[in-house]
């Protein structure tokens, strides 16, 4: 069940974003989106398609999120997934207790991206957000 | 009659907060954690006694069955210096006094950095009992490293509660030691705590923990006083007022010839509320004041957070430096006037 929910979530990931997932990149926008009380602050964040951006995410709670970006069929997945830690797929971040962690996406298609906590009721209390996806220059 | 006793208390799950002779009382109700990112849902019924500026709480923590651990925070006014078994059937005594034999009625209950200070730790049959001091972040911490996934609403609620006091009571149920202890279904297992306190409240919002904001939060809520107390917030719909009347001798009689229940005084006012709130509509604790002066605290209640007042010691400096500046102000004005006159003789 297990390494199948994974495949699926990447391959989602991979169709969804492309490749190019790399930290640190010189090119890239920066974005940090906090996390307090359980709830993101920043609800809604405009990027261009195309550009690596690397998301800063701060976690000023004392217990553990997901940050998890993708289309509709992603966050069902996830919704009776049974992964403890996503750590190696950019779209899918754990960020322990008062800690902060970055991931770099390339966006390739243009659209709205929700990104979802989907800790057991995190997402019925709250911890929803989104990426809106804009074409270069728009 | 003690079927009816065991059945009043199942059927009930109550917070019971019993106080005495103070100005202000309060105590406690508890809010369930998960275990593993489950929340379990569990009954707590507890009864808490303020007396001569020590508060004595017994609550009681029931068996659910099955194995694993689960748990329950309950926020304290202040440091316990004593954690014990509490007597046999003291909290079952308080609710046949104040409950009537409805059938049918459903309660169920509390809805369930730096490292904490472990201030105390004590076993008590399947019972974990660990007193701890330490802000929001801290509690939380100890959670998670004993296996707890604390709901979504935990970190709100526990700095709202680290705001007034940095003292959590933290018991783990061990479900598997019960099981082997031969602990039926429904078994409570009750725990005393004396409290020295000048500062006792009764937490509400911890109730709603761990619950979406449209679930209903029902428990009842039972305050002991030396006289008719002033309630903030006062009695509504959603938190009712169903009993204030003097405590009655054989009440207070039962009560004290409980195991540990012996500092009972000799008279009491007795006051029942009915909580029946959307889980996100109870933001609030209760304020209690005995006082006569009609002024429960609005900090008390949560509906405001404690402000960086000068202390007592701050405000009698403040007043000191005043007096000084003033008199030396006195000072060099007698000390011109003695010049100017001389010179004018």
């Amino acid at each position: 069940m297990r390494p199948l929910l994974g495949l699926l979530t990447l391959a989602a990931a991979i169709a969804l974003f492309g490749a190019a997932c790399t930290s640190g990149s010189a090119n890239a926008t920066n974005q940090t989106i906090a996390i307090r009380y359980s709830l993101f602050e920043t609800g809604l964040v405009t990027v261009p398609r195309g550009v690596p951006i690397t998301f800063t995410l701060q976690n000023d709670d004392p217990i553990e999120h997901e940050w998890i970006i993708g289309n509709a069929d992603v966050h069902e997945s996830h919704r009776t997934g049974t992964e403890p830690v996503h750590s190696e797929i950019p779209s899918e971040v754990t960020i322990p207790a008062l800690s902060t962690r970055q991931t770099t996406i390339t966006f390739d298609q243009p659209g709205e991206y929700a990104f979802i906590c989907h800790l057991p009721g995190h997402e019925a209390y709250g911890m929803v957000g989104a990426v809106q996806v804009v074409a270069s220059g728009s | 009659m003690r079927a009816l006793i065991a059945t009043l208390a199942v059927i009930t799950a109550a917070t019971v907060g019993l106080l005495i002779q103070q100005p202000g009382f309060a105590e406690a109700c508890a809010g369930l954690i998960g275990s593993n990112g489950n929340v379990n849902l569990g009954r707590t019924t507890t009864l808490a006694a303020y007396h001569d500026g020590v508060e004595h709480y017994v609550t009681s923590f029931e068996f659910q069955g099955g194995g694993g651990q689960f748990g329950t925070l309950i926020p304290l006014p202040d440091a316990p210096t004593n954690v014990e078994r509490g007597g046999d059937w003291t909290l079952q005594r308080l609710q046949i006094e104040t409950s009537p034999p409805v059938a049918e009625r459903a309660f169920f209950a509390l809805g369930a950095a730096d490292e904490a200070e472990v201030l105390l730790e004590v076993r008590i049959d399947a019972l974990d009992i660990t007193v701890l001091r330490g802000g929001g972040p801290d509690v939380a911490a100890w959670a998670t490293e004993h296996g707890f996934r604390l709901s979504p609403d935990a970190p709100e609620v526990l700095d709202f509660y680290a705001q007034r006091s940095p003292i959590f009571l933290a018991a783990v149920f061990d479900g598997d030691a019960a099981a082997e202890r031969g602990q039926a279904i429904g078994d409570g297992t009750p725990v005393h705590l004396t409290i020295p306190t000048d500062d006792p409240w009764v937490p509400l919002r911890i109730l709603a923990l761990g619950k979406q904001p449209g679930d209903l939060v029902q428990a009842d809520v039972f305050l002991l006083t030396s006289d008719e107390p002033t309630l903030l917030p006062a009695p509504s719909d959603s938190l009712a007022l169903t009993h204030s009347e003097p405590a009655t001798d054989p009440l207070l009689d039962d009560l004290r010839s409980d195991t540990g229940m012996g500092w009972m005084p000799d008279s009491a006012w007795l006051t029942k509320l009915e909580i029946n709130s959307a889980a996100g509509d109870l933001g609030y604790d209760l304020a209690v004041d005995t006082t006569g002066n009609d002024s429960p605290s609005i900090v008390d209640a949560g509906l405001a957070l404690p402000t960086a007042v000068p202390s007592d010691n701050g405000s009698l400096s403040a007043l000191w430096l005043a007096a000084i500046a003033l008199a030396g102000l006195a000072a060099v004005f007698a000390i011109a006037a003695r010049l100017t006159g001389a010179r004018v003789r």
